[in-house]
This record gives structure tokens, sequence and C-alpha cells, in this order.
């Protein structure tokens, strides 16, 4: 039988949710359960009402749900805030000082287990209980926290668990929250996508990256650095935002395949240094996280409004590339792709995640995840006919082998003027003429490298979802729902978003009988973009802009104010677990 | 290549788009000089500049060269000095550039301390966008942009990188070219962020520092001037205006900012292989 928890941790920051929850994620895969985790938080420190949601089961799960079977209450708040959310079947775990009205409290007496301190692992060894895990399983994730480096607080926790543990046998009434035993079977990985994309960077051969810290793509940042040392990678904090594309320039241009990770205000600030990079055909990848905006926005919160910016920003012509990733594991494979077509195209190459994919995990098989070929920066002087070496020569494909300052007694000068072959500016018309076609012509190697849409589901449907980057997930559950209550669904996902080739598209839009297409923004960019490049126009758009990721019961419930979808019938949680809405 | 096999001519000649008599002339020359008395080879060099006449410069010279955005020189030098340290890597553009559009790099740059050198053609006005005041002009110079004639403080960059204590810090004047050049070959071999802010006249738009001005004004530093005294590099840095002093003012010894990375211990990014069991290593911290 197939089975599907919603837990949600709630309180303030500072309160050690994210510690509970990511135990608990280690403790369920390491279990053999399907998991998918999300993470939503005010921006600051201390305060503030956090969440982090732990989706348990058979799965696979790609998004998590509305409805909430376990809430685990570490304020009043909490149970205020999310009393709508529970399910029929919903326990709430709360301290005894927390009080609850609701069905299906149960009132825990930390104090009795120990110190304030030790309460978040009591809460992990209580609702281990409560989900099926056995002890030795939250042990064993407690111990890859604290076991090696403190001893003393690892005895100490063991002990608190188990008396919280005992305490959960005796007390804990019957509640249908228990997992069967997990079924997956071998080593699995659990990452987040900003993890992903700082472990596919490196496995694809960066070597350089430049940042200044803003949420949600400082964690890129952070994870590189961890590892920074064991892959050979220098990274650098810079003074701000064009200080580090231009530091991710000037290292491409001597030979470091080089990467930046922003967000949408901080890459305002590069969009210079972009054109720089298309003018000077120097290699970089730039990851942009996004958030809600104009402007500061909602920093904490998820969004999908930078696509045409990112489309479109840096002065004058010049060919790019942007990938837009759907999942945990394609954040990983794509940026991979996408840091060694930035080598192959010498051009700047785009990936666009957002906070919902960068706080998201999903354990994955590590056979899933492909790095491919380390990039190899540069050419070798063998490679060029012409000596003076001309950094610019001027190639059928438009892509001139690249030398690198000071590997040989070869000069390269590289211009942020137009330039002759030579590398040195030029204001003659016909070596423009010449040098803008031939920038243009590199275009044609990133169709070639373009990523096809994945279309789930029939061909010729009743209804097509379109969607790209993080809502492939949602849109994915949202359509396994319709088809789950007979209705003809597909969804047609896109992790690449520029350039967009008809030719892989377009016949799929036109043999549904209606497409709608489904995106974290208010003015349906993407669909705009669809128009643009193939003529097809989209009518119909769901569309998200709270701040808040889309889930499958959102899409579902925008989808029946859409004429021919008025009362779904699947959106009836207590006929169906797996929805888990109350009606 | 060794010192003595290093010519003058190796670094070329070029039609310049400078205005007769301008001061850029001289420092081009200098540069030149300072290259081949430090004994590299054009291809050992990369020069990195801006825009403006000053940022021309690299053009004008054989060497590697990165010609990139208004003010911006300094991280792109700083960038590649770390993907390959051993370059000579120096960042060359105008006043204007380098500390107006480019003031915060320049302050990160000192602060870093990274084994580069900073030539700034100092002509106290924007020459290439026709005779606007720059952060250096002095107060009440009138322009057609500031009319009734400068207000703002003038930016003294020699000072500010005293009170930084960047690790060399010198100034040159275009018109003592023997001078200037021994001036950039020492801040060319100093270990350590070697900034020489250079003097010069523009003699198109700025008719008050004239070359007779600066010859009536600028004078070296006695040779029993001891730069590692900061209090007195301070005050010789803050005389600019009836005398200038010239020379190399401030002088300190910092550890180098790319030692902490270990992997550039071991030579240029381009030429280290990503480690085969690398991946492998990092993902046993996600299972």
């Amino acid at each position: 039988m197939s089975q599907d928890i919603q837990l949600l941790i709630g309180g303030e920051a500072g309160q050690g949710l994210v510690t509970i929850g990511q135990l608990l994620g280690k403790a369920l895969v390491r279990a053999g359960h399907q998991i998918f985790t999300s993470q939503g938080y005010h921006s600051r420190i201390r305060g503030g009402h956090n969440v982090f949601a732990i989706r348990a089961g058979s799965g696979p799960f790609f998004a998590s749900r509305d409805s909430i079977d376990i809430l685990v209450a570490l304020n009043s708040e909490t149970v205020a805030l999310h009393r709508d959310q529970l399910t029929s079947r919903a326990v709430i775990v709360a301290d005894t000082a927390i009080s609850s009205d609701l069905p299906g409290t149960i009132s825990v007496p930390f104090a009795e287990f120990g110190p304030e301190r030790f309460w978040n692992t009591a809460a992990l060894a209580l609702l281990g209980q409560i989900l099926g895990l056995s002890s030795t399983q939250l042990q064993q994730a407690v111990e890859t926290m604290f076991g090696k480096k403190h001893p003393e607080m690892m005895a100490e926790n063991l002990k608190i668990m188990e008396k919280s543990r005992k305490w959960a046998i005796d007390q804990v009434p019957k509640h249908g929250c228990t997992l069967s035993a997990g079924a997956v079977t071998g080593d699995r990985l659990l990452l987040n996508g900003n993890e992903a994309i700082a472990l596919g960077a490196l496995a694809a051969g960066l070597k350089f990256c430049a940042f200044y810290p803003m949420t949600p793509s400082t964690s890129i940042a952070m994870e590189l650095i961890t590892h920074a040392e064991t892959m050979g990678c220098v990274t650098e904090q810079a003074e701000d935002e064009i200080a580090a594309i231009n530091m991710a320039i000037g290292a491409a241009f001597a030979g470091a395949p080089s990467m930046v990770t922003t967000s949408g205000g901080g890459f305002a600030l590069m969009a210079e240094g972009v054109s720089l990079a298309g003018m000077t055909e120097t290699p970089v990848l730039i990851v942009v996280a996004q958030r809600p905006g104009p402007a500061t926005g909602m920093p904490t919160r998820t969004e999908q409004a930078d696509l045409e910016f990112i489309l479109h920003a840096g002065h004058g012509e010049f060919p790019r590339a942007i990938f837009a990733p759907g999942n945990i594991e394609t954040c990983f494979n794509l940026t991979a792709k996408a840091l060694a077509l930035a080598e192959r195209s010498q051009s700047p190459i785009f990936l666009l995640t957002d906070q919902f994919l960068a706080d998201s995990t999903r354990p994955l098989a590590p056979s899933e995840l492909k790095a491919g070929t380390p990039v190899k920066a540069g050419a070798e002087p063998g490679d060029t006919e012409t000596t003076p070496y001309q950094r610019y020569r001027l190639t059928e494909n438009g892509i001139s082998p690249r030398l690198l300052p000071g590997l040989s007694q070869h000069l390269v000068v590289a211009g942020s003027d137009e330039h002759d072959q030579d590398g040195h500016l030029s204001e003659d018309h016909q070596t423009r003429i010449a040098m803008v076609e031939k920038r243009l012509r590199k275009f044609a190697l990133l169709k070639e490298e373009t990523v096809r849409p994945v279309l789930d589901g029939e061909h010729d449907c009743s209804l097509l979802l379109v969607c790209w980057g993080s809502s492939q997930g949602p849109v994915q559950e949202a359509a396994a729902m319709l088809r789950a209550q007979g209705s003809s669904v597909a969804t047609l996902h896109f992790s690449q978003v520029w350039p967009l080739l008809p030719v892989q598209f377009l016949n799929i839009l036109q043999a549904a009988d209606q497409v709608v297409s489904v995106e974290g923004n208010a003015t349906g960019q993407f669909a705009r973009l669809i128009q643009r490049a193939s003529g097809f126009v989209i009518a119909e758009q769901i569309n998200r802009y709270d701040g808040l990721p889309f889930t499958a019961r959102y899409i579902l419930a925008k989808l029946e104010k859409i004429a021919g979808w008025e009362k779904l019938p699947v959106i009836n949680p207590n006929t169906d677990t797996s929805t888990g809405v109350k009606s | 290549m060794t010192s003595s096999q290093v010519t003058i001519e190796e670094y070329g000649k070029y039609e310049t788009a400078w205005c007769p008599g301008c001061g850029n002339f001289g420092i081009l020359n200098s540069l030149k000089q300072a290259l081949v008395a430090c004994g590299l080879a054009p291809h050992q060099v990369l020069l990195v500049s801006g825009i403006g006449q000053a940022a021309k410069t690299p053009h004008y010279l054989k060497a590697n060269v990165f010609n990139g955005l208004h003010g911006r020189s300094l991280p792109v030098a700083i960038g590649a000095k770390l993907a390959n340290p051993e370059l000579t890597v120096i960042a060359e553009s105008g006043d204007g550039c380098m500390y107006g559009e480019g003031g915060n790099h320049f302050l990160a740059a000192l602060r870093r301390n990274l084994d580069i050198t900073i030539l700034t053609h100092d002509n106290q006005v924007y020459g290439l966008t026709k005779g606007q005041a720059s952060p250096t002009s002095d107060q009440g110079f009138a322009t057609k942009a500031q009319p009734h004639g400068v207000v703002a403080t003038p930016f003294n960059p020699v000072a500010v990188a005293v009170t930084m204590g960047a690790s060399l810090v010198a100034r040159g004047y275009s018109g003592m070219p023997g001078h200037l050049t021994k001036l950039i070959a020492q801040a060319i071999q100093h270990r350590g962020t070697a900034l020489v802010d250079i003097l010069q006249p523009c003699v198109v738009f700025n008719k008050v520092n004239t070359y007779r001005w600066y010859k009536e004004r600028c004078y070296e530093l006695n040779a029993d001037y001891d730069p590692r005294d900061r209090d007195q590099a301070l005050r010789t840095a803050l005389e600019f205006g009836g005398r200038i002093p010239l020379g190399v003012i401030y002088k300190t010894h910092k550890p180098l900012f790319e030692e902490q990375f270990a992997v550039l211990k071991k030579g240029p990014l381009a030429r280290q292989e990503v480690p085969q069991d690398g991946l492998q290593q990092l993902l046993r911290h996600y299972t």
C-alpha cells in the first residue's frame, strides 16, 4: 500500500527545528523510506515563524503536501498557523506548556526528559517512535552530528532519547502515522538543490568561484568552500557582485573554469559583467537563485520572476543559454553541463534556481549524478594556426581557439571594445560586422546542446500543464492526481528555458486539447517566451506569487477556476490519503 | 629567459590614440623600460585595464592584455592572479577608473594584498569624456560639468593607501621618466600589492595642473627617507600643494593573499587535474 505522511515542524529561528528535521530526514532515508524535505523561514537570525517539512513514505516525492499529518509545534503560534491544514488523522506534538485544543494533540512533558538544550533530540526520538523508526536508526543519525567530536554530548543525548522513546511507547495513543518498513535499499545521498549545484560544479572541474553573500544563493558558495581544498578550487568573497563577476571573468581568462553565485538583486549589479563576458568571449557560469522581487522583496521566499531579466541582462547582442533544473539531480547534472557549455561556447551561461529548490532535499542514488569529463580550460598552442596568435580569429562556427595567457610564448589580447581578430580595439565598420556575426554564430552550438523539454503523459492529452524550473515536482504530482481520477492530463517541463526550439515542443503544445502554464510569477513570463519563440499562445495560466512554492493542491485549486475543470473530484482528501487535504 | 635577453624592442611600437604632448607617452615608455629592467618577457606579463585614455596603454605594447570595463580592472586582475599566480599582473588605468568608478575595488585590493601592481595615470581630469572633474581634481577646479568649480574634497590615493597599510605606496610623475621607471620596476618586484600613483598633465582638458605646474612642485624624496615609518609616510602623502614629494612613500611587509590557497602553490589552475576520486570523497558527506 502506498504511504504518504506529511510532517511539519514549526517554531522560531534558533529553536533548532532544522536540526530535528535534518536528523529525522537522514534516519528516514537510512531506513529505506522515500522523503522530500523543504524549508520556509523568515529573514532573521532569531524569532519569526520557520518551518521544516518532511514528506515520507513510499514516494518518490518531488514536493511537499499542503496538508499535515504530524505537526510538531515548538511554539503556540505553530498550532494557530497550521490548524487548518491538519488531516483527519493528524497528530500534534507539543510541549505541555503549549496549549492546543485540537484533537490528536500529544502533550509531551519535555522538561521531565532533561534540560531544554536536549529537547531537540527528545523530540527526534519521539517522532521516530511515531513514524516507526528503530532507536538504532535514530542513534546513528545523531552520531553523525555529535558522535566523534563530542562523545559526552552524544552519551547525554542517547540517555534523553531513550527516556523520550519510552514515554512515547507508553503515552502516545493509537494513530495512523506509522510507516511500514522502508523498501529502498542501497546507499543514497541526501542533498539539497544548492549542495547539488556546488557538487555538480566541482565534479565538472570548477576551479574558481567569487560571490557576495545573498539569500538564497549563499549556501552554494558555502558548500563549495567546504570542499574547495579537496577539489583544488579557489573561492573568494568579493567586495560586491560587480567585483565577483569581474573576478570570475579574470580567472576564466587566465584558465580557471569559473562561476559566480547570486540572487536577483546581486545579479542586477553583474549585468555589465555579463556583457563583458559576451564581448570578450570569456566562459563563465552564472548561477542565480531567485527570490521574490522587486528590490529586496521577500528575501527568504521563493519565486520564478527573474527569467525575463536574465534573458535580457547585459547590453548589446551576444548568445547565451539558460538552464532551469527542476529537481535535485538536475541541479547537479545541469550545473556540470552548463560549466562545460560555457567553456565550449566561450560565453556566459546561466543556471536559474530558487529558494524552494535551494532548500529542498530528496534522496538520490549516486548513479543519478552525472558530471561527465571535467572541463579543460582553453586550447593548446598547437590547436591554433595563426602567428602571431589571434584570440578572435574568424571561424566558421564562431569559436576561436582560446589560448591562455602566460602558458605559452603566445600573447593573448582580449578587449571589451570592439576588436579585430588580434584583440586590439578597432573602430572599423567592416570589422564590426564580422565580429558581431562571429559572436552570434556561436548560438548554433548552444542550440545543438539544448536540453529537450520532458513530456510526462500522453502526447494528445486533454490537458497539458506547461512548467519550467522548480515547479516540475508539484506540477507532475497534480497531473498524476488528475490521471488517477481518470482525466487525460500530461505535463511538459522545460529544464532549459533558452534557447527555445519550437521543433522540440510545438507539436506537443498543438496536440493537446487545452494548454495551461504553471509558473511562479504574476505575469506568465515563460508563457510569453514560448509565444515569442514559437507563436503558440498559452491562454490559460496558473501563477503563484505569494512567496511560497507550488504544491499539487494549490495547482488543482487554481485549475478549478479554469473552464472545464470546475469541481474536481480529486480534491476530496478524506477519500484519498495521498492528497490528505481536509474537505 | 634571463634578464639580459629581454630588450625593449620585444615590447614593440604601436600607433596611439593619444593627443600630442600627452603624459601617457612618458608613462608607457617608463613601463616598457621597467619591464625590461625586471627581466620580464612579454608573455610573462598580463596587463589589465579599465576604460579611458590611460586604459588604452596595454594596447600599445606587446604583452598579454585584458582591457575590461570602466572601473573594473582590479577585480579582473585579482581573478587572473588567483588563476595563475605565475603571471606578473599589472592593473593600469586612470584616476577616474581606479579611484572613482572602481573605488570600492581599490580599497578591497589594498586590503587583500595580492602580488600585483597598480599603476594609476592621475591627471586630475576626465580626458576621454572631454574635461569633467575627476576624484582627484583640486577644489575650485572649474569645468563645463562643474562650472562653479569642484566643491568635493579631492581623493588622495596615496594617503588612503598608507592609512590602509598597503604594502607599497609610491608617487611618480610622467615628466620625470628615469625616476618613474625605477618606481615602476620597484613596484613590480615588490611582493604584495604595490600602488604607483603617476601624476601627468592632460594637455587638452587640464589647464591648471600643467607640465609647468608639476615641475614647480615635484621633488624626489631624500635618499635617507625611511618608507617604513608610517606616521612620516602619512605626513608625506598628505603633502600635495606647494610641494609634491615623489618616490616610495610607504613600504611594509604583509602576508600575500594568495598564500592562503594551498592549491596555488602547485602553479596555474589550468595545469591541475580534478582529483579523480574527489567527488566520491565528497559524496560520503551526504550519505
